[in-house]
């Protein structure tokens, strides 16, 4: 039978709402308000999961986000489950079940326990020692750690929830809404500033919310019934916003912050459908106001990881805002004040605490005397040197401490208790205002890492900023937010504080036992099972840097980001390293400060939002014809067009032949196509391709090679000029976009004094491209009082027509080397145009081909796909294609680089043909090429870029380059396959029509 | 996450820009009478400078204008934006 530990109605606990969840399959009740780690330790149950590395037992350590073992399993096994999640930012609702993670069979008996009892076999850097050799090795000793590495279960089906983002923007966010974020907030909306205050937790008002030590006043009232009346007030503040259970995931340059909002993480899974679960909140804030308080610290000592083991402060939170006692046998550890309110908190409930053991010799403060009132006894001078209990802390050993700190004397006396509370002292939560880009400094008197260098609008009030008394939270804050927001006056000026004035701290980072260190566990990072010993080693190493003992210990690495040992591995390594720790400096912390879902990273953009895709006016016509679909950049292309049950090689076999035999028809919308006008348009084509520009008429169509100014081609097209001071430029698909980026940025910043004026004209034309020996039959129906021949419409000119009412723009060219129109009218027109077309062309039997089909005809023709047979290493020259290049131009992009020495090396890569001696194997593109079979290593000479069986040749047919193969016309060669070598001969490019006679067929 | 001013449509957001590299490389007026290490010069050779840098920035999903900014790259705080062609701040 579990114990009931609820010790008091708490006004933050709906005892009226009871709720059953389910933990490792068993039912217990907690109570609207709970979370699930308050709602285990009213049941009694501290054991909760398992260590990372020695599998050791773990308790609930903390009551909030820094939580490093009670990391559970929610709704295992459904399309929500969400592996390590902090049991003590869980909000419990009836139907929630959780279960531990790193244990098999169960958590009360698991298997990998039995690494505790090898530990000595497991030091740090074990993995990098042990799994070095024989180095064959890795591939089964991966297989083997891959399997007994990871902590919870990601979800095998999709997620049902919806996430969002928003876009927000504020004069002033304030971060954390304890007693310094709520009065920070309050002056700030109330002068007119639009402010927006976030807390992680349900309710606002932090640590001072339950802060009813009767030896500190604010106005006469206790912090917490002063707080509660300030938070009333904040609820009615024009200009301001209040985000409960949103945390700042992250803080960068600029005030840019991204956080988290829970919207349905709390709510019964009937009540979660088509819901927003959780929102990302991208905020830019004028200013920013750090509030985030303070982590209490442990104490590091041996055995210092036991179930019951936990930080005083969150003991305290547990029975004020919770009403859970923690254990029926209370004692505390402390080297600092902040346990005896722990204490006192407890014992003024009736709950029985059996003794402080203080690290200090003495303290003057009236809590101090209080407690020792109360009877309760206190060990001044004593540290804890070991604990007992396996699964449940039993009972801890103290000795007295030496004076100097490092040894213990005496005798130890052994004390039984359920529950230990820790305090260590406070570190600031600094973490955002790091990833800022801020700069910390160490204060060696409180032994913390304090803000000082702001590189952006913020300030940090409260413990985050060094300040623990409330005299001091509030004298600071007025002068923060005066300064830093410019308000004149405020009321904090005559606020009246009370507080109970001491402050002696003992800090020792390691405490000594009377055991040797060796045998000891005294861990720092709870999560990953890093302890003091490990640090220690990796020193003896050599390790120096903290941030390579971080890693090799891996203190500091695992989900909780090390938030609670942190500041005990630095303090560990300064003492041992005998440097000091504002030397030492600090790791970095990165964000997320706690994990975010993936859910919450994309929001939206998931499925058919994941990335936009582009179609062409004529797409609904593909669809209907059953077209398959490729994706070219962002577009969606139609690939092929079966019929019959074709698999793709016999549909392209057929769209090949009709396009050379008769007619075939393809979109071609997707041609980036750029509108170029202005005085010195024909100069700027001049400088952009290779080719010169300058006389070509009116009406005429060229194709150009666009470089780099490294000589590699960037781009190619054909471009019409449309009037004296006016070009249509097309581009590949994918080009488009940074074709034109790249001629705005010669324009803007090169070339100036050029009147030219580019324009993105891709969405505005639509293009169907008719080829074959009947397209000139074709359109000829379509368009009856054109003249078609070919002195009036030679190849590589262009004419103005209608097509009925439709403005269109003709251009013969041809990318397949038949007999070829593109036709261009405006997007809306294309699929009317495009079944025009198609009836005209039925008696032809005109047949529609897609991007496959292309690629086989341009390849028959030897016409290269830039990013396809390039890539970014080939020159014109390197593709043959010399007489591209203008010998009379004195300059273009990239035309010094083909001087270079490396450009003009004989043995570069070159363009060629490949013909397969057995013309039925098809070679596979990227398929290596070798001259030497016997060679070992073998000398790769080239690759293979394109490839098909043509049909119109019957036979293999193949693009390749080939290192020096400008020279190797008719040499014979092999492409060596995983089976098999097969024969090849180096051969002229242009595969089809090498005299060029169809294009006036 | 910056916040660039641009100096034609104010203050955005940093993903609506790319930028560009270092500033103020001229292109060569007659490339073809450098030798190849003076070309390679102007070609290969970019600063990285720990510290105040000049570079260019598009606003590119905005006015697609190009213009240049000193950005203090140890801390990333932007010092001063200005236009193509103005002269660059003194330092």
């Amino acid at each position: 039978m579990t114990k009931n530990l609820r010790v008091k109605s708490s006004e933050y606990i709906d005892e009226t709402n009871r709720i059953s969840f389910k933990f490792n399959g068993k039912t217990y009740h907690g109570f609207k308000g709970d979370t699930l780690a308050s709602a285990l330790l009213a049941n009694d149950v501290h054991l909760v999961g398992r260590s990372f590395k020695y599998h050791r037992p773990r308790g609930i350590m903390t009551s909030g986000s820094e939580e490093p073992n009670a990391i559970v399993q929610v709704n295992p096994g459904t399309n929500r489950t969400e592996p390590n999640v902090r049991a003590t930012e869980v909000e419990i609702y009836e139907g929630l079940e959780a279960s531990s993670q790193n244990c098999w069979p169960s958590v009360e008996f698991d298997i990998g326990g039995i690494n505790n009892f090898l530990s000595p076999f497991f030091p740090a850097g074990f993995y990098y020692k042990t799994f070095m050799w024989p180095a064959s090795f890795w591939e089964k000793y991966e297989f083997f750690i891959r399997h007994s590495a990871g902590l919870g279960k990601s979800p095998t089906s999709s997620d049902p929830d919806i996430y969002d983002h928003r876009n927000v923007h504020c004069d002033v966010l304030v971060v954390g809404a304890g007693i310094s974020g709520i009065l920070a907030a309050k002056y700030a909306a109330k002068n007119n500033f639009k402010t927006l205050i976030v807390d992680e937790k349900n309710e606002l008002g932090g640590s001072t919310i339950f802060e009813n030590n009767e030896f500190n006043k604010i106005d006469n009232k206790t912090p917490s019934e002063w707080l509660k009346k300030e938070i009333e007030e904040l609820k009615g503040i024009k200009n301001l916003e209040i985000k409960t259970r949103t945390s700042v995931a992250a803080y960068h340059q600029y005030n840019y912050l991204l956080a988290r909002e829970n919207l349905t993480d709390h709510l019964e899974t009937k009540d979660k459908t088509n819901k927003i679960r959780q929102r990302l909140l991208k905020i830019r804030a004028k200013k920013v106001i750090l509030a985030t308080g303070a982590l209490e610290r442990p104490l590091i000592f041996n055995n210092n990881d036991r179930p019951g083991i936990m930080l005083s402060s969150a003991i305290k939170r547990y029975s004020e805002f919770y009403g859970v006692a923690c254990g029926s046998k209370n004692i505390f550890f402390t080297n600092n004040d902040s346990a005896y309110e722990s204490a006192l908190s407890l014992y003024n409930k009736g709950i029985h605490v059996e003794a402080v053991i203080d690290i200090r010799d003495q303290s003057e403060s009236k809590i101090v005397k209080k407690v020792e009132e109360a009877g309760i006894k206190i060990y001044w001078s004593h540290t804890i040197v070991d604990t007992a209990g396996y699964k449940r802390l039993n009972s801890v050993s103290i000795m007295k401490l030496s004076n100097d700190g490092t040894s213990v004397t005496g005798s130890k006396i052994s004390i039984s208790c359920d529950c230990l509370g820790v305090a260590g002292g406070w570190t600031p939560a600094v973490h955002l205002y790091t990833q800022s880009g801020s700069k910390l400094k160490f204060d060696e008197e409180k032994q913390i890492f304090l803000p000082n260098q702001n590189t952006s609008e913020q300030i940090s009030v409260g413990s985050c900023g060094g300040d623990f008394k409330i005299d001091e939270i509030i004298k600071n804050l007025n002068q923060k937010l005066k300064d830093k927001l410019n308000i004149k006056e405020t009321n904090l000026d005559n606020i009246k504080v009370e507080i109970d004035q001491e402050n002696s701290k003992r800090n020792i980072w390691l405490l000594p036992s009377d055991i040797p260190l060796g045998k000891t566990k005294p861990f720092v990072d709870f999560q990953n099972d890093a302890t003091a010993k490990d640090i220690k080693l990796a020193l003896r190493e050599g390790f120096r840097s903290i941030e390579h003992v971080k890693r090799y210990t891996t203190t500091g690495m695992g989900t909780d980001q090390g938030k609670l040992g942190n500041m005990h591995a630095l303090g560990i390594i300064a003492d041992t390293a005998g440097v000091k720790m504002g030397e030492l400096g600090t790791t970095t912390f990165r964000p997320p400060y706690t994990p975010l879902t993936f859910g919450t990273i994309v929001g939206r953009n998931v499925g058919k939002f994941f990335d936009i895709f582009r179609k062409t006016p004529m797409n609904d016509w593909h669809v209907e014809n059953k077209a398959e679909f490729e994706n070219v950049g962002q577009w969606k292309r139609a690939w092929y067009y079966p019929i019959n049950g074709e698999n793709m090689h016999q549909a392209v076999q057929r769209e090949s032949k009709a396009a050379r035999e008769s007619a075939g028809i393809l979109d071609a919308s997707t041609l980036g196509k750029i509108d170029i006008q202005g005085s010195d348009a024909s100069e700027f084509l001049n400088r952009i391709y290779t080719n010169a520009w300058s006389k070509l008429a009116i009406g005429k169509c060229r194709y150009g090679l666009m470089l780099n100014e490294d000589g590699m081609v960037y781009d190619d097209g054909v471009t019409t000029r449309l009037g004296e001071n006016h070009y249509l430029m097309t581009t590949t698909t994918g080009g488009a976009a940074n074709v034109l980026g790249k001629l705005e940025d010669y324009l803007q910043t090169e070339w100036p004094e050029l009147d030219v004026y580019l324009t993105s004209v891709t969405d505005h034309y639509a293009t169907a491209s008719l080829c074959g020996p009947n397209s000139k039959k074709i359109l000829k129906k379509i368009i009856s009082n054109l003249d078609l021949s070919d002195e009036s419409f030679p190849h590589m000119s262009f004419k103005e027509a209608k097509i009925g009412n439709i403005q269109c723009r003709i251009m013969r060219i041809s990318f397949t080397g038949e007999h070829s129109y593109e036709i261009n009218v405006q997007a809306s027109y294309g699929k009317d145009l495009w079944e025009k077309c198609m009836e005209a062309g039925k008696e032809f039997n005109i047949t529609p081909y897609g991007t496959e089909t292309m690629h086989l005809l341009r390849a028959e023709k030897g016409f290269i796909i830039v990013g396809q047979d390039t890539d970014g290493t080939m020159t014109p020259i390197d593709l043959q294609m010399d007489w591209i290049i203008s010998k009379k131009k004195y300059d273009f992009i990239g035309k010094r680089s083909l001087y270079r020495s490396d450009t003009m090396r004989e043995d570069r890569k070159q363009l060629v043909g490949l013909l397969t001696d057995d013309p039925n194997i098809v070679l596979e593109e990227g398929a290596q090429i070798v001259s030497e079979l016997n060679q070992n290593p073998v000398e790769m000479l080239g690759h293979v870029t394109s490839s098909y069986f043509s049909p119109n040749l019957n036979k293999s047919i193949a693009l390749a380059v080939v290192r020096g193969g400008k020279d190797m016309m008719g040499k014979k060669l092999f492409v060596p396959m995983e089976n098999k070598n097969i024969n090849v001969t180096i051969a002229n490019p242009v595969f089809y029509d090498e005299k060029n006679e169809r294009l006036n067929a | 996450m910056f916040l660039i001013n641009c100096p034609y449509c104010g203050e955005r957001d940093q993903q609506e820009f790319k930028a560009g590299g270092e500033a103020h490389i001229e292109r060569p007026k007659q490339p073809t009478e450098l030798s190849d290490d003076e070309w390679a010069e102007y070609l290969f050779m970019r600063k990285n400078i720990k510290g105040v840098q000049f570079e260019r920035w598009n606003h590119a999903h905005g006015c697609r204008k190009w213009f240049n900014m000193v950005r203090d790259t140890s801390n990333d705080e932007i010092k001063a934006i200005y236009k193509m062609g103005e002269k660059p701040p003194s330092q």
